[in-house]
C-alpha cells in the first residue's frame, strides 16, 4: 500500500476525468458548446508532455554527471511517453480544431510550431538508433535531449505568443482562464492533469524496470 | 604543452598527409594565465587554423560556391521567375532564397566535424578545451556562412532580379541568419558526425531545431523586401537573438561531453 497508492489514486482520477468530463456542466458558448469539453482530454496532454519532458531532460543531466544504465533508460523511456502525449495532443488538437475553426490544420503557428516540437523528439529517436554502441548512445543521445528540450520550450511557449493564432491564450485571445474556466471546470480539470501525469509516469516506470531486467537478463545470458 | 605553436606546426609537419601549415600568431601560452585569455587565444588560434586550412583545401570551398551557383541557377530556369519583381511574386523570391541558403548551410557546416579526421580530434583534444573548439567552429561556421549567403544573396539577385527595398535591414537579416543557421547546426553537426548515417542526421536533427529561426527570418526578410518601418521588425529581430543566444549557452554547456566520447 505504501508503495502502490499513487497508481490507485491515477486510476481513480482517470475514471473520474473521463465520467465527469463527459457528463458534467459546462457553460454554454457560442462556436465552442460541448467542444469545450476538451479542456479535459487535450490540454492535460500537452501538460502531461512537458512534465514527462522534463523529467527525461533530468534523467539526461544526471546520467551526463553519473553514468549509469539506469539514468539512460529512465531518460529514453520517458522521452517516449512524452512523445506518445504529444501525438495524442496533437490528435485531440485536430479534432477540436476541426469543429472550431474549421480544418483539422488550418496553418495555425501553435499547431506548426506543436508538429516542429514533435519532429525534434522524433529526430531524437532516429539519433538513438544509429548507434550501435551503448554508452556512446546514451551520451550522446543524453546531449541531444537536453538540446531539444531547450529548443522546444521557446517553440511551444514563446513564439505562438508572438503572432497571430487562433489558439486559446495565444496572439491577443483569452484563456480558457479569463472568462469560462469556472469552478466547475476546474474540479475536472486540475484532476486530469494529475491523473494523465501519473498514468504517463505509471507507464515510465513499468517500461523503465522491464527495460533493465531485459539487459541485466542479457547481461547474464 | 609549453608553447601550442610550436606543438600543432610540428603535428602538420609530421603527418604529410595534411597540408603544412604555418601560423603567424604567437600562442605562447603560459599555464598560469588568467583562463579566459587562454580560452581566447585558444579560440582566436583554432579559427585561425579552420581558415588556413580551408584556404589550402580550396577545393570545398569552391565546391561550396559551385553548389550555390547551381541551385540558384536551377531556380532560375524551373521556375523562370525572371520578371517577379513586377507580379507580386515576392513571397516566391523570398521562399526560394531562404530555402537554398537552409541547404547551403546544412552542406556547409555538415563538414566541420567530419571533415576533421580521428587522430586530428584526439590531439585537440590534449591540447584544447572544448569550450574552445565549439565557439571557435561556431565562430568560423557563421564566418563561412557569411560569405556564403552573400554570394549567394547577390548572384540571386542579379539572375533572378531584385525586389529588396531596403537593402541594409536585409543585409541585416542575411547576417542574423547566417549567425543563426551556423550556432544550431555546428553543435548538431558535432552530435550528427559521431554517428553512422551522419548525413541523413544532419537534416533529420537540423531541421526542426531551425525551422523557429526560418520562420522569423522570411518574416523579417519579407518586411525588409516590402521597405516597411524598421521598427515592425523589432521583435522578431530580438526573437531571434534570443533564440541565438539559449543556442549558443547550451552548446557551450553540452559540448565537453559531447567531445569526451
Amino acid at each position: 500500500m505504501k508503495n502502490y497508492w499513487w497508481k490507485i489514486l491515477a486510476a481513480l482520477l482517470l475514471v473520474f476525468t473521463v465520467t465527469a468530463g463527459l457528463l458534467t456542466e459546462v457553460p454554454r458558448l457560442a462556436i465552442l458548446n460541448e467542444t469545450i469539453r476538451n479542456l479535459f482530454f487535450h490540454v492535460p496532454m500537452w501538460f502531461g508532455m512537458i512534465i514527462i519532458l522534463l523529467v527525461s531532460v533530468v534523467y539526461s543531466i544526471k546520467y551526463l554527471r553519473n553514468p549509469t544504465i539506469k539514468n539512460d533508460v529512465i531518460a529514453y523511456e520517458s522521452a517516449k511517453v512524452g512523445i506518445l502525449f504529444g501525438v495524442l495532443g496533437i490528435i485531440t488538437g485536430m479534432e477540436w480544431a476541426k469543429f472550431t475553426w474549421g480544418e483539422y490544420w488550418s496553418n495555425d503557428p501553435k499547431q506548426n510550431a506543436a508538429a516542429i516540437g514533435l519532429l525534434l523528439y522524433f529526430a531524437y529517436l532516429v539519433l538513438r538508433s544509429s548507434f550501435a554502441e551503448q554508452q556512446q548512445r546514451a551520451r550522446i543521445s543524453a546531449v541531444y535531449n537536453i538540446f531539444a528540450f531547450f529548443a522546444l520550450i521557446p517553440l511551444l511557449f514563446i513564439l505562438p505568443r508572438l503572432t497571430d493564432s487562433l489558439h486559446p491564450g495565444n496572439g491577443g485571445n483569452p484563456g480558457f482562464n479569463s472568462y469560462d474556466l469556472d469552478n466547475r471546470l476546474r474540479l475536472v480539470f486540475y484532476p486530469a492533469v494529475i491523473g494523465w501525469t501519473l498514468l504517463g509516469v505509471w507507464i515510465v516506470n513499468v517500461k523503465a524496470r522491464l527495460e533493465l531486467l531485459k539487459q541485466r537478463l542479457y547481461e547474464t545470458v | 604543452m609549453n608553447c601550442l605553436k610550436a606543438a600543432v606546426n610540428n603535428h602538420f609537419t609530421i603527418n604529410n598527409k595534411q597540408p603544412k601549415v604555418t601560423f603567424a600568431v604567437n600562442c605562447a601560452l603560459p599555464l598560469q594565465q588568467n583562463n579566459r585569455i587562454v580560452l581566447l587565444k585558444e579560440i582566436l588560434y583554432l579559427i585561425q587554423k579552420d581558415l588556413v586550412l580551408e584556404w589550402r583545401q580550396k577545393y570545398a570551398f569552391n565546391g561550396m560556391l559551385l553548389y550555390v551557383g547551381s541551385t540558384v541557377f536551377v531556380c532560375y530556369l524551373s521556375f523562370g521567375l525572371r520578371s517577379i519583381s513586377g507580379q507580386g511574386l515576392v513571397p516566391v523570391w523570398n521562399a526560394v532564397l531562404w530555402i537554398i541558403l537552409l541547404f547551403t548551410s546544412v552542406n556547409a557546416i555538415a563538414k566541420s566535424f567530419m571533415q576533421e579526421n580521428r587522430g586530428r580530434l584526439l590531439y585537440f583534444y590534449s591540447i584544447v578545451s572544448p569550450q574552445g573548439v565549439i565557439l571557435a567552429k561556431i565562430i568560423y561556421n557563421t564566418l563561412l556562412m557569411l560569405v556564403l549567403a552573400l554570394i549567394c544573396f547577390v548572384f540571386y539577385a542579379v539572375v533572378l532580379g531584385n525586389p529588396v527595398q531596403d537593402v541594409p535591414m536585409f543585409l541585416l537579416t542575411i547576417l542574423l541568419g547566417a549567425v543563426g543557421f551556423s550556432t544550431s547546426l555546428t553543435m548538431i553537426s558535432g552530435i550528427a558526425s559521431k554517428a553512422a548515417n551522419s548525413g541523413t542526421l544532419m537534416a533529420v536533427l537540423g531541421f526542426p531545431v531551425m525551422a523557429p529561426m526560418l520562420l522569423m527570418l522570411i518574416k523579417l526578410s519579407k518586411n525588409a523586401l516590402d521597405g516597411l518601418d524598421r521598427s515592425l521588425s523589432l521583435d522578431e529581430l530580438l526573437t531571434l537573438l534570443a533564440i541565438n543566444m539559449i543556442v549558443v549557452t547550451v552548446s557551450y554547456i553540452l559540448f565537453p561531453y559531447l567531445w569526451r566520447s
